[in-house]
């Protein structure tokens, strides 16, 4: 579960680009519940994901994830409990070493590292049918480095090595984003089968309305720091892409978003 | 002959100082100019304690050792100071400089009358296959010393270069290598990236210094001069040994390295035979590896452009 309680977040405070990024957010995941968070840029919603994860640190507030007060944690210490991927396909892995040194690694997410081997024969075996799984044909390729891979190949098996050791939180950070049309659907497809089949508890942030529509059993909306919206089993399940352009619609009468923007917003989502 | 040999046997002992520099530039793209002033340490850790008596092989160690310290020094003020990279190899390089007069006493110790590990080697040469005068190697007298100096210096770079292979191998090994590669990403994998970079340029300048020590013992003397220039001079190793051996896998780019060391310093010293100023020859020898890191962008460049020429 993770417990998201009255937390804010300020960027260079006290200077002309002081910037309030998250104003007293409160959110509850319990276990198992998958979240799409989406909102517009500079809505909080990537300082959320970076608040979570321990990129930054609350102003205030506190952040607990199964069952520990994880606010002033380290990034490499949350690592225990939460599986990430990135937007940027090249954030996710190191790109000179091979597949399977990338899995090994990742198996032993949170653990020390000492002098035994990173890979052994029971090793390989494991990850190699764990990367067969994916029906990607990389399984033959385990010992290429990952950067010779696409962005759509490098980014699912980010997501895998992002479960590899089950996490207490899955964040995914506008993992599709970078990628084209096909990559994209490949991977959000690849993410449900994940997310359904281990029952875990997720975050996604997404720029996708249609993503947003169909993915997750809850939606949160973020505006100018703050939750706006926060739709949840029957309600969410009605939602769709232009229920969701009506929502980005209404955010813009409200808040006086320059019109631009919205048009911008409508031509991408759409 | 005996020159040749020579120049092997230091070709061999300055691997060490590009494996340290492959670790720093290559793994960790860390420019570590704490390199020159470890080098020095190193050497002077080691003569301080032979001249004392004792085990020159400890006072190898114990120079190695020192490096280690002076390199985890500048990862700290690195990493926890928030002193900018080159700023920190710097200020730990300039204080050196100091500690190393410290060490020595003086600016130079002669290690001629010590017994030092070449001598060790060449007494153990003897133990071994006897002892005796010269002997014949092609049509050339070879001394029995230079050869087995030669001969320890090539087990000390075949040691080393194969350790940090299998370390290279292991599950710390490996997340250094990715840190190197990636450090968002290990971080999201649970690596503390700072702790990584200090432990990486601790390796790193403990080899530096432990080839310092060897250095010192191998020319007979420790000078606090001694490490000026020695960042370029393990880069342009590095860079001859990529060269070799091409963009590959650590694996072959270590072999790289140790290969790129012998090389340098093979026409370094084809270089100053055939009449080089020895005066010139860091001038050179950074010209040499400003063309290296500038030559393939160039042609990268050129090629691009004249590709487009022809669209």
């Amino acid at each position: 579960m993770l417990n998201i309680k009255d937390i804010s977040k300020t960027f260079n405070p006290g200077t002309p680009d002081e910037v309030q990024a998250i104003k007293h957010v409160s959110l509850a995941v319990p276990d198992g519940a998958f979240v799409v968070v989406i909102g517009t840029n500079g809505s909080g919603k990537s300082t959320l994901q970076q608040l979570i994860a321990g990129a930054c640190i609350p102003d205030s507030g506190r952040i607990e994830l199964a069952g520990e007060d994880i606010t002033r944690w380290g990034e490499h210490r949350r690592a225990a409990l939460i599986g990430r991927v990135f937007q940027n396909p090249f954030s996710g892995t190191a790109p000179t070493l091979s597949i399977i040194e990338n899995m090994a690694l990742a198996a032993r997410r949170g653990q020390c590292r000492g002098l035994g081997w990173l890979l052994s024969g029971a090793v390989r075996r494991r990850l190699r049918d764990r990367v067969a799984e994916l029906g990607m044909g990389l399984e033959d390729r385990l010992d290429n480095a990952i950067g010779s891979l696409s962005g759509g190949q490098r980014q699912a098996l980010t997501l895998l090595m992002a479960v590899l050791q089950r996490p207490s939180l899955l964040l995914l950070d506008e993992h599709t984003a970078a990628l084209d049309p096909k990559a994209s659907d490949q991977v959000i497809r690849l993410t449900r089968d994940i997310v359904a089949r281990e029952k875990l508890t997720t975050v996604m942030v997404t720029h996708s309305m249609h993503q947003a529509a169909h993915l997750g059993d809850r939606l949160i909306m973020m505006v100018n720091g703050e939750i706006r919206q926060d739709l949840a089993d029957e309600r969410k399940r009605r939602v769709n892409v232009e229920d969701l352009l009506a929502l980005f619609e209404q955010v813009r009468r409200a808040d006086r978003l320059d019109a631009s923007a919205a048009e911008l917003l409508r031509s991408r989502y759409v | 002959m005996m020159l040749l040999i020579g120049s092997l046997t230091i070709g061999l002992i300055l691997s060490l100082l590009a494996l340290g520099v492959y670790i720093s530039f290559k793994v960790f793209s860390f420019a570590d100019i704490t390199t020159e002033g470890s080098l020095t340490l190193g050497a002077a850790v080691a003569a301080v304690l032979i001249v004392r008596g004792v085990n020159p092989l400890a006072a190898t160690l114990a120079g190695g050792l020192a490096g280690m310290a002076a390199g985890c020094i500048t990862g700290l003020l690195h990493t926890r100071c928030g002193v900018h990279a080159l700023l920190s190899g710097i200020l730990v390089m300039t204080a050196l400089y100091s500690v190393n007069l410290r060490v020595m006493g003086r600016s130079n110790i002669p290690l001629m009358s010590v017994k030092t590990l070449p001598q060790q080697a060449g007494e153990l040469g003897d133990a071994l296959f006897g002892a005796g005068g010269p002997v014949p190697l092609w049509g050339w007298t070879v001394e029995r010393e230079a050869l087995a100096g030669l001969a320890g210096a090539l087990l000390v770079a075949v040691l080393v270069a194969l350790l940090l292979y299998l370390f290279f191998k292991t599950n710390l090994g490996s997340a250094m290598r990715a840190t190197g590669d990636n450090a968002q990403m290990m971080r999201a994998q649970g690596i503390h990236t700072g702790n990584m970079l200090v432990l990486g340029l601790a390796i790193s300048n403990g080899l530096v210094a432990l080839a310092g020590a060897l250095l010192a013992q191998f020319q007979g003397f420790a000078d606090v001069q001694m490490g000026i220039g020695m960042l370029v001079w393990g880069l342009a190793s590095v860079i001859i040994g990529q060269a070799l051996v091409g963009p590959s896998r650590f694996g072959l780019a270590i072999v790289g390295a140790v290969m790129g060391a012998v090389l340098f310093r093979l026409l370094v010293a084809i270089a100053l035979r055939w009449g080089l100023n020895p005066n010139d020859l860091k001038l050179m020898t950074a010209l040499f590896v400003l063309v290296a890191l500038v030559l393939p962008t160039m042609l990268r460049s050129l090629r691009q452009r004249k590709a487009v020429r022809h669209a």
